[in-house]
């Protein structure tokens, strides 16, 4: 027992035996405040039946007491909110697996997020199979032990805690035996397979192309409190099978009549499950409304387990003989031709109103009092995961029911899936599947297996298919088709009524089938109704699409473990460390952790970016670049092949020397830039920005593969082999020098864009006289395997110096106060070289490269485009914010406002003592010097165009 | 997850795989010969058929080759998976 | 400048203590420090030939494997290019031999920081797999002697199998995404713990 206490009373309605529940354990749970118990096998439905409670809350919109009405996922209304053991909204009551100490209480359509975070587990697994069988019923467990057998790979997934489906609902026989004894026997026998995966709990829940199916197992609230703590809670099951075999069992159909949704009226499947499975009776007092043959069965169970029948009310004109003589020999009345047309009771139903129906029309009205009203409106095929995978559907008229409509090489369905209603058919129906689908797939089988004997053998009378019930004192506003959404005949009247002619518009119109049930009951039944009120037929209308999931899937499940760190890999230097232990706080670039700046104690952003700003320009700084991408370029056609990628010259470049490069698209616009180094005639190392190391690499690679396969090129990442520090500043030479001391490290001997190859104990490094900054640097490439040391080496040397280490925001201070642009800030997939006053770059003399010929598009000549300059604030302090758009003010004329451009870098200069940024501006060229203006905070500032190269426009620092 | 079949790797998930657009799009051989009515083409115009359509694709994740493959846009159906070294098949 | 060595660090080492606190059945041990180089040739001309005779081995030429002689392991990472790697020999020293027996016929490109190596091992070596990789790991398809480039979590990885029961893998991560994948499989083992 749990602390709950004992409850007021044990459970009356639950049978002294029957049902596959364990009586020696009981448990309490408390439901709406009220202490109640149950035993393990129990759902919170079946234990809140076993009780008599059938409402569970109230409808969202019109707050109508509703209750129960099903006895697993079907059910369109029995939600709850669980409180205990751990918050979680909108779970089916029927679908709740009863544990000691639960706390639970009924919601009206809208739950409440737990307010801490979950910490369950959750997980997911990749498995493959030759075939996949969804449903572990009848067909299911036929199917599964035919392909096992044929030594197929078989995933068998059922969405129960155990196997059996329809069958543990029920008291069938299979080969004159309990059926459950069959189904037992199955399962141990597939338990004995190595390559089958048997899953309870686990449904399958989207099906995808390829024989891809998505399925939910849930692992461990069952458990209770004895879950193990590090067993993921729920698990997404990724299986690609080969076959997908379809046997997920039929949902039976309601029928739509005045007042239908009141506690206590329930699907007669349910209700004969609840008595079987769980030994519940969930009425005492009943009366069975039907279309078809299977309510009978409901109906003669509850009479024999001590239930009062009243009447069974069937709509057809003849009654079954065989079910007429059962029902006669325990006393219910067969009522035939009639119609349950209405029903009374507040929390509960009590009594039916019963009519003859004849051509539409219903005769004199009986009362009849009950506590359960059980409907049967026939089968409909669960067909989501055929539908899903796009397969057709057709409308079956006998069945009143939609099946799948077409063979689909990859997938079966069989069973009552495919609306095969009788389980001595299903068994055989699996045991064909099975053969054909194992034929497909090439696995050598012997034969049909000999098909288990089920069934009563005297066949089945036609349903009647019936949509519902006329209203002829109602306006169809208390015939519920949507119980979950309160959506009702009237609704669906008013969407004809408003011109709608397909079922998607009216699903979208009325919300039916929109709820978490996604319309198992409620779908077939609107297009059903739809179709009488246009005066189409069924079949014409059609059905709306299904889509994923079958049942609700929690967020948290689909996201498994790819939350907190592991949501996105975090990409590290081979320094990390260090940048960690120095303070660094870090700037996501891309999937990489770059620091951003490192502040001493006391300093905020703005300041240790002046400070490290100042160190690099005024002493030496150093940085981690070593995200950079780097391409190795090989072979004897790489100059040429770089010819073509770059708008410049790079077959021209000399071995030993470092050239600027920039790549645009075949539109012409930057795409890419970065340094390239020539290492001999044969072999480049091409640098790319962080960003964009991927995408460049593929770009080579489509133009090398599938424009110029001619050209004998290689083409190999090494972003990760190398790692990159630039030594920035005047006092870079000193620190390469005292680390290198073989490197004559002199501008003569060492002039700027070449590059040393040397050694360190042992350890090849590569320098490059390169610069981001302006000043004089050194950029130290070493392999990653000895990064840190070489970092080291450089710290202690520059120790004497004042070395700095700086992040990337004062990389692009510095950069941005010599204008050199960053792709994907400074440019926007819309930029040319040439906007950015980068025409240099492009080269004049090579007669093709990817780009060009777009340079000569007449829009890319146009006077007027957005060219990058330097903005100053007027004020000095003015920090203009990134994406800010330029105007021309001083006063804003009347919308819309021309836009001339707009703000890409802003930043505090600790060079220029004041604020600054980079523009892309209209004709800004042309304008330099004229004052325009910048909607900051409400109000226009004014700033003045300037040349954007602001610090050492003449480079005379790059030398030292 | 559709799988893909990379004429080297085999099936794979499409997750591994980029898209290159349209198949058979040649490079002009000297575009400065083009107008720009007819480079303009060149860049931006594709086709955009509901049906099988040629189509680049690279195992990006994989062993990052191009190959080529006919597609059908209305059923994502892969019908025809072939080498860039290999001409397009016929298509219905 | 001294002739001392250089220390030499990899992605892993903040990790080594929790790596070494996991259960027998999902061991990870990182193997730093291997030898790496990226071979590129036609496999049918004659640098093929003749790197065969300098590593002793053919290239393997059907996709998705690796084969290795005592010294080298050679992985098949498209139709013309393979994966060199070596516990035994110094990065420079397989890229000269390499580079000299390819002898511009192709391209040699160490690569040895480019990815770090980690040992998968243990009862539940595969089941920690499949929990982040889509690739068919059946022992009867993925057995000794198969490569595959895939994802595992979120990264891109080289899997090879290195034994026949589906209880011994090698893993070849990008480096900059080797600390992320040691905490993926820290985490995927927590389903494999005792407690």
């Amino acid at each position: 027992m749990s602390e709950l206490g004992s409850p007021a009373s044990a459970a009356p309605l639950r049978l002294p035996e029957a049902g596959r529940i364990d009586r020696t354990v009981t448990y309490g749970f408390s439901f709406n405040g009220q202490r109640l118990i149950g035993h393990p096998g129990d759902t919170l439905a079946s234990a809140l039946l076993a009780h008599g409670v059938h409402q569970t809350s109230t409808s969202i919109k019109l707050g109508r007491p509703r209750g129960i009405a099903a006895a697993w996922a079907e059910d369109p209304s029995g939600l709850v909110q669980i409180e205990e053991p751990f918050p979680e909204p909108m779970l089916l009551a029927t679908t709740v697996e009863l544990i000691d100490g639960l706390v639970a209480h009924g919601i009206p359509g809208q739950g409440r997020l737990a307010e801490v975070p979950d910490s369950a587990r959750y997980d997911a697994r990749h498995v493959h199979a030759d075939l996949l069988v969804v449903g572990a019923g009848p067909t299911g467990l036929s199917v599964a032990l035919a392909a096992a057998r044929a030594g197929a790979r078989v995933v068998l997934v059922d969405e129960q805690s155990e196997a059996g489906g329809y069958l543990l609902g029920s008291n069938e026989r299979i080969d004159d035996r309990p059926a459950l004894d069959w189904v037992a026997a199955a399962t141990a026998e597939l338990a004995g397979f190595a390559d089958v995966l048997h899953l309870q709990r686990t449904t399958a829940f989207g099906h995808f192309h390829d024989g891809y199916v998505l399925a939910l197992e849930r692992r461990t609230d069952h458990l209770g409190a004895s879950a193990p703590r590090n067993r993921s809670r729920q698990r997404v099951w990724r299986i690609r099978a080969r076959h997908v075999l379809i046997a997920a069992g039929a949902h039976e159909r309601p029928i739509v009549f005045t007042d239908n949704d009141r506690p206590g009226i329930m699907l007669a499947g349910g209700a004969r499950t609840f008595l079987h499975r769980y030994g519940v009776l969930a009425g005492r007092d009943v009366v069975v409304f039907t279309t078809n043959d299977s309510a009978y069965a409901a109906a003669v169970d509850l009479a024999d387990a001590g239930a009062r029948v009243h009447a069974v009310v069937d709509a057809r004109a003849e009654a079954p003989e065989a079910w007429k003589e059962e029902c006669t020999r325990r006393d219910i009345p067969v009522r035939t031709g009639q119609v349950v047309c209405g029903t009374e009771g507040v929390d509960r139903v009590t009594a039916a109103s019963v009519a003859s129906l004849s051509d539409g029309a219903l005769g004199e009205r009986d009362r009849i009092a009950c506590d359960l009203l059980l409907v049967s409106g026939g089968w409909n095929p669960a067909v989501h995961l055929f539908s899903q995978a796009g397969g057709r559907l057709r409308y079956d008229e006998s069945l009143g029911a939609f099946v799948p409509g077409e063979d689909r090489e990859d997938t079966t369905v069989a069973g009552a899936a495919a609306g095969v209603l009788e389980l001595g058919e299903c068994l055989a129906d699996g045991g064909r599947a099975a053969e054909a689908a194992l034929t497909a797939l090439g696995i050598r089988h012997g034969g049909l297996q000999a098909i288990p004997a089920a069934g009563t053998g005297s066949g089945q009378t036609p349903p009647l298919v019936l949509w519902r019930v006329p209203d002829p004192d109602g306006d169809g506003t208390a015939q519920f088709v949507d119980l979950q959404r309160d959506a009702t005949v009237a609704d669906i009247a008013r969407a004809v009524g408003a011109g709608m002619r397909t079922v998607e518009h009216i699903k979208r119109y009325t919300t039916i089938g929109t709820a978490h049930d996604q319309g198992k009951t409620s779908g077939v039944i609107a297009s059903g109704i739809a179709a009488e009120l246009i005066g189409r037929p069924v079949g014409e209308l059609g059905t709306t699409t299904f889509r994923p999931p079958y049942t609700p899937v929690a967020f948290a499940a689909l996201a498994g473990r790819d939350r907190g760190s592991l949501f996105d890999p975090e990409r590290t230097t081979a320094v990390h460390a260090w940048h960690l232990s120095r303070g660094a706080v870090w700037e996501d670039v891309g999937q990489w952790k770059r620091p951003r700046y490192y502040p001493l104690p006391g300093e905020d952003m703005e300041a240790a970016v002046l400070r490290e700003c100042a160190a690099a320009r005024g002493g030496v700084g150093i940085l981690d670049g070593s995200t950079l991408g780097k391409i190795d370029v090989q072979g004897p056609d790489a100059a040429e092949f770089l010819n073509r990628l770059y708008t410049n010259m790079m077959a021209t470049l000399k071995v030993g020397s470092v050239r600027y490069g920039v790549m645009c698209g075949a539109d012409g616009m930057v795409l890419d830039d970065g340094t390239v180094l020539r290492l001999a005639d044969d072999h480049f190392l091409a640098y790319t920005s962080t960003g964009g190391a991927a995408a460049v690499l593929e770009w080579m690679e489509e133009w090398l593969q599938t424009e110029w396969p001619d050209l004998r090129v290689y083409l190999t990442s090494v972003t990760e082999h190398w790692a990159t520090f630039p030594v920035v500043g005047p006092r870079s030479r000193d620190v390469v020098g005292a680390v290198f001391p073989d490197v004559d490290v002199s501008n003569d001997g060492f002039p700027f864009m070449t590059w040393r190859d040397t050694t360190l104990g042992g350890v090849p490094v590569r320098l490059a006289r390169v610069s981001f900054s302006g000043e004089l640097a050194y950029e130290v490439n070493v392999d990653t395997w000895h990064a840190q040391a070489v970092w080291d080496r450089l710290i202690a040397a520059g120790e004497r110096h004042g070395i700095t280490p700086y992040g990337t925001e004062t990389m692009h201070v510095l950069r941005a106060e010599k204008a050199y642009p960053i792709v994907g800030q400074d440019t926007d997939g819309t930029v040319t070289p040439h906007d950015l006053g980068m025409a240099w770059v492009v080269s004049k003399k090579k007669p093709d490269f990817i780009g060009k010929r777009s340079f000569a598009r007449g829009d890319n000549q146009r006077p007027d485009r957005k060219q990058l300059v330097a903005l100053l604030p007027e004020d000095h302090d003015l920090l203009l914010p990134e994406g800010s758009q330029v105007v021309e003010g001083p006063n804003l004329s009347e919308p819309p406002v021309p836009m001339l451009g707009h703000v890409t870098s802003s930043y505090h200069s600790a060079e220029l003592q004041r604020t600054f940024a980079l523009a892309l501006v209209k004709s800004g060229r042309s304008r330099i010097g004229q004052v325009v203006h910048v909607p900051v905070g409400g109000s226009l500032v004014p700033v003045e165009i300037r040349e954007p190269v602001l610090v050492d426009p003449e480079g005379a620092r790059r030398d030292g | 997850m559709q799988l893909i079949t990379c004429p080297y790797c085999g099936p794979r998930e499409e997750v591994e795989f980029h898209y290159g657009g349209q198949a058979h799009v040649a490079y002009p051989a000297d575009p400065s010969a083009l107008s720009d009515e007819e480079w303009a083409h060149y860049l931006f115009f594709r086709d955009n058929p509901r049906g099988p359509f040629a189509e680049r694709w690279v195992h990006a994740l994989g062993c990052r080759r191009w190959f080529n493959a006919v597609r059908d846009t209305a059923t994502y159906r892969f019908h025809h998976i072939y080498r860039l070294d290999e001409p397009k098949p016929e298509t219905t | 400048m001294t002739a001392e060595t250089l220390a030499r660090s990899g992605p892993l080492q903040q990790l080594t203590d929790r790596l070494a606190e996991l259960p027998r059945t999902v061991q990870v041990v990182p193997e730093s420090f291997v030898a790496m180089i990226d071979l590129r040739l036609d496999p049918a001309g004659a640098a093929g030939s003749d790197v065969v005779s300098y590593l002793g081995v053919d290239l393997p030429t059907t996709p998705s494997t690796w084969v290795e002689t005592d010294a080298v392991r050679v992985i098949w990472l498209g139709p013309d290019e393979w994966l060199v790697t070596s516990l035994s020999r110094t990065p420079q020293d397989l890229e000269a031999g390499l580079r000299d027996a390819v002898h511009g016929r192709g391209a040699v490109v160490d690569v040895s920081g480019q990815r770090t190596a980690l040992r998968l091992a243990g009862e539940h070596a595969r089941d920690v797999l499949s929990a982040g990789c889509a690739i068919d790991l059946h022992p009867r398809f993925f057995r000794r002697g198969a490569a595959v480039q895939t994802l595992l979590g979120l990264a891109s990885v080289v899997l090879l199998a290195l034994d026949d029961t589906g209880t011994s893998y090698h893993i070849l991560v990008r480096s900059s995404f080797a600390e992320y994948l040691a905490r993926w499989l820290l985490d995927a083992a927590i389903e494999h713990s005792d407690s």
